[in-house]
């Protein structure tokens, strides 16, 4: 089951966050402070998956942005690898080559995006890249 | 009241912050803007204003006040409303706050709603944070969305049944005829969401497992539609990196994983598309091997024949010689997983796994010292020890311990010879000497004193290591308690085993003396080194002077231990002269004590049996407190070996006495005390026996039989042997007997046991004792 689903940049900021569990609000900045400082002092080589307390993080960086996902045993964690890796091909053909600012301006879009991928810790489904989106989205921006 | 700025404004101007204090700044501002256009009930801004709340809220500012605006945002008839009102619901709300139940409504409506967006919304958002009150109520909704044909709204109402399931199990039957025709889908969203929903039906209830195993023919649709998914050609909708829908197929395996396990029908239906993904799936991408983990992974946990399991551990064998690190991590991760079953084909790569120790990755190297300890047997010990301790020298300290606790465990299972056990653990103690666990040392010098033999070669070796560096406690511990008790051998130069070194008493002494001045030793280690000294007396000829004043100006040490210790020791030299001879005996060799429980848990009960025995002073008068560690040490661990006392209870029977008697004279084990139905507390024996005999186990493999109870006519016998097959198991035999010419009826056993040991009590033969008979 996914916990939660971070973006956080290299400086530690919060792109876009995403907890399927209840987690008390300063505790999560402090969450994030650690799982963001735990992925940066891993080496480019290094595996991708990091046991953090009790549960698992699968960690992507792109450019300066890491998306991480914490997973708990029962995940398939080459599968969560890979639905990071669609998420973001998503993101950037929808937003024509996405970059960190794309995702912080337009978070509502973004975190809706992650609603309709993930309902309650559980991947819905794989929404193809070149396949047009359902939702359309029209009206104040 | 000008119009509130954007979201997008207003994460420029938060991104021009130089400072946190700014950034606050900032936010409070915009708060109490918010706060005040919230007061004036404003419509065409409102969903700006949540907007920007949200950011403020993810950035971890508190948003509370915000709840209530989402709530009307829902209601609203817009849809940008909506969408925005149902995010901040999702992300704002829970069930701990009362505002959510006003939802309900709202969220009914929109489920009927016209759109299917609004109802897509709804659905995601009561799947995401609907209480149980709220599924209760909209379950009969959510089942209608879900028999519906519009695929859209198929696949969101799956997953919402998914969380009304796990709110409200008892509503999973009314899903389950929705379910009949959900896998006849085409569309793979569909499709996935439903097996998600069959899944979590299946994991929460046996019933239902049985349901779709047998009646719905799950397996068989499962098997189609995985085939088709390899089959199929290129299908641009669904094809990440060359492989086509990969997320439903790793479901789909989870699935089928969940409906074989156990049940070998399924698994016999399921064997040969495992076998077709397995050989088919293309493992140059991520993807591929994704598949392939998962596959692995059902392989292992159904009832699939040996040649399908033989193909999986070969595919982790694949992955473990991969470069990606990701692939070798979860390669060591499902091996750990199977290396209880399959142990031999495990075996077969284990150079590659004492390879993956000298990575350099954290997760990869825990999960190869893991794997390693699971690997350790007889033949192997050998060549695994030695690349086991070199990783214990060169890894980071959070594996020490662990590492430490591993190698004596598995050195314990699988020595090969007495001196190769002895120098294993010293190698342990001298490199991760502070990271072992306490019970480490009582272990080692239970151990030691087994190994009669050794006993020469191993304080040599022990005095060796201690005279460079005295820092690491449990070996100081350990090497102060050996040259206590083997002094002589030392000083003797008997070693055949080494080269023997020179060495005099007063070098001994030295070292000795320096343990007890340094700063770096624990208190423990004092004591541990003060008691040695006092041993030496009697092992040593021409330096008992020297200890005398050693001893006597530790009694007025600060350390109330060291200072009881010293004193006591001083009353020995002067009162109690002839008795010291006695007292500092050499140890008895200790029974190896087993139990049913791993041998660390013996030795710490051990322990913890001494402190209750401490508190026992005043029968041991003349016990010195000296000798209190390794005495009773030695005490606990004969303690241990089955004793059966009763549960404490109100009343000491008048069998108590006779039994007392008994057991000062029996002297330990299988020192039983329960008799039918007056029970008697447990009587502080072993202090009896302590204060009347040396202490020794003349324990031979058999115990004489005892008479419990003789009284009244009824008569108890208890008769042991030890268990050919299993020798830490003590069967006990008991014998009850009436001479009496009534029939004594009513007759009730029971038995209580510490809790270390385990108590199997097999029936009862003859209902219960007639008259004159047993």
């Amino acid at each position: 089951m996914i916990k939660f689903f971070l973006m956080v940049n290299k400086q530690g900021q919060t792109r876009l966050s995403r907890y399927y569990e209840h987690i008390e609000i300063h505790k999560r900045t402090m969450l994030e402070a650690e799982v963001i400082k735990n992925c940066l002092s891993r080496s480019k080589d290094q595996c991708s998956f990091v046991e953090y307390k009790d549960f698992k993080l699968v960690y992507r960086q792109y450019a300066a942005l890491f998306v991480v996902v914490g997973i708990n045993e029962t995940e398939n964690e080459m599968a969560v690898y890979e639905l990071i890796h669609n998420f973001v091909e998503v993101l950037d053909k929808y937003f024509s080559r996405v970059s960190e600012l794309d995702v912080s301006f337009l978070l509502s879009e973004s975190h809706l995006y992650i609603s309709f991928w993930c309902i309650f810790q559980l991947i819905m489904e794989l929404i193809a890249v070149n396949h047009t989106l359902e939702f359309t989205f029209d009206g104040n921006r | 009241m000008p119009a509130p700025i954007r979201l997008r404004e207003l994460i420029r101007t938060i991104r021009t912050a130089r400072t946190q204090a700014e950034e606050r700044e900032m936010i409070q501002k915009e708060c109490a803007a918010i706060r005040s256009s919230f007061r004036e009930e404003d419509n065409t801004y409102r969903c700006r204003n949540v907007a920007k709340l949200l950011y403020m809220h993810m950035l971890g500012y508190p948003a509370h006040f915000g709840q209530l605006e989402c709530l009307k945002l829902i209601a609203s008839q817009k849809f940008t409303d909506k969408r925005i009102g149902y995010l901040g619901a999702m992300l704002l709300l829970d069930e701990r706050q009362d505002v959510h139940l006003l939802m309900t409504n709202c969220i009914k409506n929109d489920l009927n709603h016209s759109t299917q967006y609004v109802q897509g919304l709804a659905l995601c958002t009561l799947g995401c944070m609907g209480s149980s009150e709220m599924c209760r109520d909209l379950a009969g909704e959510v089942e209608k969305l879900l028999k519906t044909s519009n695929s859209y709204l198929r696949k969101k109402a799956a997953l919402c049944a998914v969380h009304v399931i796990r709110k409200v199990p008892e509503l999973m039957e009314m899903f389950l005829p929705a379910t009949k025709n959900l896998l006849n889908e085409k569309n793979h969203g569909v499709l996935h969401t439903s097996v998600v929903l069959l899944t979590e039906m299946c994991e929460r209830s046996p019933d239902m497992l049985a349901h779709f195993r047998k009646n719905e023919k799950l397996v068989p649709q499962l098997v189609r539609i995985l085939k088709n998914l390899i089959m199929s050609g290129y299908s641009p909708e669904h094809d990440v990196s060359g492989i086509s829908d990969p997320f439903l197929q790793v479901r789909i395996l989870r699935l089928l994983r969940i409906l074989g396990r156990n049940d070998d029908d399924s698994s016999e239906a399921m064997n040969d598309i495992l076998a077709q993904v397995a050989t088919n799936t293309e493992t140059s991408k991520n993807v591929g091997n994704a598949i392939l983990y998962e596959t692995v992974l059902t392989i292992m946990d159904i009832k699939s024949e040996s040649g399908l399991r033989v193909l999986a551990i070969n595919i982790l064998g694949r992955f473990l010689l991969n470069n990606d690190k990701n692939i070798r991590y979860v390669a060591l991760t499902s091996l750990l997983k199977t290396v209880q079953t399959d142990h031999n084909a495990v075996q077969r790569h284990r150079s590659t796994i004492v390879d993956c120790l000298k990575d350099l990755d954290v997760s990869i190297k825990r999960r190869a010292m893991e794997l390693s300890f699971a690997l350790v047997n007889g033949n192997n010990v050998r060549g695994m020890m030695k690349e086991l301790l070199y990783f214990l020298d060169s890894c980071e300290p959070e594996f020490k311990a662990d590492c430490a606790s591993g190698i004596f465990l598995a050195a314990e299972k699988y020595a090969p010879s007495k001196r190769w056990h002895i120098d294993t653990i010293m190698r342990v103690l001298t490199t991760a000497g502070s990271y072992v666990r306490d019970d480490a040392v009582p272990n080692l010098i239970q151990l030691i004193t087994n190994s009669v033999e050794m006993h020469a070669y191993t304080v040599q070796r022990l005095y060796k290591a201690i005279l460079g560096d005295y820092s690491q406690q449990p070996l100081v511990q350990v090497a102060s308690w050996c040259i206590g008790e083997y002094g002589d051998l030392l000083v003797s130069g008997q070693c055949e085993e080494e080269e023997p070194i020179q060495v005099t008493e007063d070098e001994v002494l030295d070292i000795l003396e320096s343990v007890l001045i340094s700063n770096m030793s624990a208190s423990v280690t004092r004591g541990y080194a003060l008691t040695a000294i006092m041993k030496l007396s009697t092992r040593f000829t021409c330096t008992v002077n020297r200890i005398k004043k050693v001893v006597s100006i530790y009694g007025s040490s600060i350390d109330v231990e060291l200072q009881q210790r010293a004193v006591e020791y001083n009353a020995l030299f002067k009162k109690y002269d002839h008795m010291r001879p006695a007292l500092l005996e050499r140890m008895p060799v200790m029974e190896k004590v087993t139990t049913n429980g791993p041998t660390e848990i013996v030795q710490t009960n051990g322990e913890t049996e001494t402190a209750v025995l401490e508190t026992k002073p005043p029968h041991s008068g003349l016990q010195p407190g000296s000798q209190a560690n390794d005495l009773l040490d030695l005490l606990g661990g004969n303690d241990i070996t089955p004793v059966i006392p009763t549960a404490p209870t109100s009343k000491p029977a008048s069998a108590g006495g006779e039994l007392l008697d008994l057991l000062g004279d029996l002297n330990l084990t299988g020192s039983p005390v329960s008799a039918p139905a007056p029970q008697i507390s447990q009587p502080p024996f072993l202090l009896d026996g302590l204060s009347s005999q040396p202490l020794f186990n003349d324990i031979a493999a058999g115990i004489p039989s005892i008479t419990a109870y003789n009284k009244n006519g009824l008569k108890i016998d208890f008769s042991f042997e030890r268990s050919n097959t299993n020798p830490s198991v003590t069967v006990i035999t008991i014998q009850a007997s009436n001479s009496t010419e009534l029939d004594m009826t009513d007759f009730v056993f029971q038995a209580a046991v510490p809790k270390v040991e385990l108590l199997r009590a097999t029936t009862v033969m003859g209902r219960g004792p007639a008259a004159s008979t047993s």
